[in-house]
C-alpha cells in the first residue's frame, strides 16, 4: 500500500456547458482507497460530473473539495500529484514512443529546479511493469493495438503517482477481452496500491462486478448510490435506464447482473 | 541499465545524430553561399578573407555582403520554423501556420502601408510589420475564441482573415506609384538581397529574448502536447500555457517578416520535415535547423541554379515548393478524412 487516503468530495457542486446547466447542486462523497464507478443512461450527466472533479469542467456553484480543501486554492501541479486523470480521448503526438509518453506523466513532480532523475526512470518503469507494458518501451504510439495504447495511457497516469485515479470511460472502443484486461489492472491497482479509483463505465454488468461503490445518475443527479448489490435492482435500472430488466447473479463472482428485456423477449407471463 | 533510461538514451542519440546531419548540411550550405557567386572565391581566399588577413576586394565581397546576407537567412529561417512549429503543435492542425493564417500576410499589409501611405522607410517600416503580425494574430484568436481556442475553427477564421488581407494588400498596390510599388514588392516576397547587418542584428537580438522564453515553456509545450484534458490532469493550465507560446511564436514571426519579408511556406514545412526525420515529440531543434536550412538553399538556389542567370527572391522558390507540398497534405488529409 503507497498510495496515501484522500477525501474527495463535491458539495453543492452545479456543473453546465455555455449557460445550460447540466448538473445542480449534487453531493457526492468518493470513499477513500475504494474503486468507484458512475453509471447512468447517456446525457445523465455522468462524465459531466466526473469532468467536474477532474476540474476539466469549471464548476458555476458549490465545490470540488480534497481533504475539505477547495481544490481551487490548491496549486494545479499538487492538486496533479494527488489526482490522476486519464481522459476519454488522450491525444499522442505522432511519433512519440511509449517510454517518452510515459515519461511526461512525470511532469507535476519536475521543475525547472529538478530535472528528469533516476528516481523518474525508477518510476516510470515501474509503472511500464504494472501495465505490461515494459516490451513496449521503444515503440511508437500510434503503432500499438487499442488495448495496449490504453495500458500504455494507464501508464501514464501511474507514473503521476497519484493516489486517486479518475477515468472517463476507460473501456470505450475495446473489445470485451480487452475491457477486462483494463479492468482488472485497475482493481489490481487498487487492492495492492490502495489507489482510490473513479471512472464511469457504460456496462453496468462490469460496472456492477469492479465496483466497491456504484453511483447511478439520472437527470444531472445522483439516484442512488452504494454497494453494487444493494444500488441495482429492477426498479433502479427502470428508472435511471428507461428499461425493464431481470436481475440476476453473476454465475462468475455473485454481483447482480442485468439481463435486459426487450420488446421481442419478453416474459410469457 | 534500465529498460527506461536504455530507451531514453537511444531516443537521445538518435536525434542527436539526426540534428548533427542537419547542422552538417546547414554548414556545407552556408559556407557554399560564402563562396559561390559571379565573383566565387576559393575556399583558402575565404579563410584568410574571415580571419582578416584578405584582399579588400574579398573583404567587402564576404563580409559586406555574402555573410550578413547568410546570416540573416539562418536567423530567419529559425525565426519562421519555430513559430510554424509552435503554431501547428499547440493547434494540433499541419496547416495552422503563421503563413497560412495571415500572421505574416498582416506583417506585410502593415509594413506596405507604412511604405505607400504614410511614407516611412527603414527601421519603422520593420516596426510596422512586427506589429501587423501581432495585431492579425489577435484578430484571429479573439474572432476564434469560445471558452478556449481550438485548431479546427482558429485555421478556418485565419484563412479568412488572410485572403482579407491579401486583399488590402491588392488595394494598396493597384493605388501606388509604380516605383513605390516596385519597393513595396519585398514585402509580398520576402528576399534576402540587400540583407544587411542591421537585419541580422535585428533578428539576433528579437531570438535572443524569445529563445530562453521559449526553453522555459518547452516542459509545459510537451505535456499540453497531449491534449488539454490530459495536460489538465498532469497540473498545466492549458489556457495561459497555449495563448503564452501562441504569443512567442506570432513574435517570432513577425520578427523574421519584419527583417526580409514574408518568406512563403517556410514556417509551414520546416516542422513536417523535421518530424519525418528525428520524429520526436516537438522537435523544436530540428524544426529550427531546417528552416535555416530551407531559407539558406532557397536563396543560394534563386541567385545561382536558374537557367540564364536569371536571379529571384528566395521567397519565390519556397512559394514554388511549398505550394506541392501543401496539395500534398490536402490530398492525403482528404483521404484519411481530416486534418485533425
Amino acid at each position: 500500500m503507497t498510495a496515501q487516503q484522500h477525501g474527495f468530495a463535491a458539495v453543492g457542486l452545479r456543473l453546465g456547458y455555455e449557460g445550460r446547466t447540466v448538473i445542480d447542486g449534487l453531493d457526492l462523497s468518493i470513499p477513500p482507497g475504494q474503486v468507484t464507478v458512475i453509471v447512468g443512461a447517456n446525457a445523465s450527466g455522468k462524465s459531466t460530473l466526473l469532468r467536474g472533479m477532474a476540474r476539466l469542467l469549471r464548476a458555476t456553484g458549490g465545490l470540488v473539495e480534497v481533504d475539505g480543501r477547495d481544490v481551487r486554492s490548491i496549486p494545479t501541479r499538487q492538486l496533479a500529484a494527488i489526482i490522476g486523470l486519464l481522459p476519454q480521448h488522450p491525444t499522442a503526438p505522432e511519433g512519440i514512443t511509449v517510454v517518452d509518453l510515459v515519461g511526461r506523466g512525470r511532469y507535476p513532480h519536475r521543475g525547472i529546479l529538478r530535472q528528469w532523475s533516476a528516481t523518474d526512470a525508477v518510476i516510470v518503469e515501474r509503472a511500464l511493469a504494472a501495465t505490461s507494458t515494459l516490451d513496449l518501451a521503444d515503440r511508437r504510439v500510434e503503432d500499438l493495438s487499442g488495448g495496449q495504447r490504453q495500458r500504455v495511457w494507464i501508464a501514464m497516469a501511474l507514473a503521476q503517482e497519484p493516489d486517486i485515479l479518475v477515468l472517463d470511460e476507460p473501456t470505450t472502443f475495446l473489445d470485451v477481452a480487452h475491457q477486462l484486461e483494463v479492468l482488472d489492472l485497475l482493481l489490481e491497482l487498487n487492492r495492492t496500491e490502495g489507489t482510490t479509483v473513479v471512472m464511469v463505465l457504460h456496462d453496468l454488468n462490469l460496472a456492477a462486478r469492479y465496483a466497491d461503490h456504484l453511483v447511478v445518475m439520472a437527470g444531472g443527479a445522483v439516484l442512488t448510490e452504494g454497494r453494487p448489490r444493494e444500488v441495482i435492482t429492477e426498479v433502479t435500472v427502470r428508472e435511471a435506464f428507461g428499461l425493464e430488466c431481470r436481475v440476476v447473479d453473476d454465475p462468475v463472482c455473485g454481483s447482480p447482473m442485468v439481463v435486459p428485456i426487450g420488446r421481442f423477449h419478453g416474459p410469457s407471463i | 541499465m534500465s529498460v527506461v533510461a536504455g530507451s531514453r538514451t537511444r531516443r537521445r542519440r538518435s536525434v542527436a545524430t539526426a540534428s548533427g546531419v542537419l547542422a552538417l548540411v546547414l554548414v556545407v550550405l552556408f559556407v557554399a553561399s560564402l563562396t559561390l557567386g559571379s565573383y566565387s572565391i576559393s575556399p583558402a581566399n575565404l579563410i584568410a578573407t574571415l580571419t582578416g588577413s584578405g584582399e579588400s576586394g574579398d573583404r567587402f565581397i564576404v563580409l559586406g555582403l555574402r555573410l550578413p546576407r547568410a546570416t540573416v537567412a539562418v536567423l530567419v529561417g529559425v525565426a519562421f520554423a519555430l513559430a510554424g512549429a509552435l503554431f501547428q503543435s499547440l493547434l494540433g492542425n499541419p496547416l495552422a501556420s503563421p503563413d497560412i493564417l495571415g500572421v505574416t500576410g498582416g506583417a506585410s499589409a502593415a509594413a506596405v502601408t507604412a511604405l505607400l501611405v504614410l511614407g516611412l522607410s527603414g527601421p519603422a517600416v520593420a516596426a510596422s510589420a512586427g506589429g501587423g503580425a501581432l495585431l492579425v494574430a489577435a484578430a484571429i484568436y479573439l474572432l476564434s475564441w469560445r471558452a478556449g481556442v481550438h485548431g479546427y475553427r482558429f485555421v478556418l477564421v485565419g484563412v479568412a482573415v488572410s485572403f482579407l488581407v491579401e486583399a488590402m494588400l491588392g488595394y494598396l498596390l493597384t493605388r501606388a506609384d509604380v516605383r513605390d510599388a516596385q519597393s513595396a514588392l519585398v514585402w509580398l516576397v520576402g528576399s534576402l538581397s540587400g540583407a544587411r547587418w542591421e537585419d541580422a542584428a535585428l533578428v539576433a537580438l528579437g531570438l535572443a529574448v524569445l529563445l530562453p522564453v521559449l526553453m522555459l515553456l518547452t516542459p509545459h509545450l510537451l505535456v499540453l502536447q497531449l491534449g488539454d484534458d490530459t495536460a489538465t490532469g498532469l497540473g498545466v493550465r492549458a489556457a495561459p500555457a497555449r495563448t503564452m507560446a501562441l504569443a512567442l511564436a506570432v513574435a517570432m514571426a513577425a520578427l523574421g517578416t519584419a527583417a526580409v519579408g514574408p518568406i512563403a511556406f517556410v514556417a509551414f514545412v520546416s516542422a513536417p520535415i523535421a518530424r519525418r526525420i528525428v520524429r520526436d515529440g516537438l522537435a523544436l531543434g530540428a524544426s529550427a535547423l531546417v528552416g535555416a536550412i530551407i531559407v539558406l538553399a532557397s536563396d543560394l538556389a534563386g541567385q545561382h541554379l536558374l537557367p540564364g542567370g536569371l536571379q529571384v527572391p528566395a521567397g519565390i522558390i519556397t512559394g514554388a515548393v511549398g505550394a506541392p507540398y501543401l496539395l500534398w497534405l490536402l490530398a492525403r488529409a482528404q483521404r484519411s478524412g481530416g486534418l485533425a
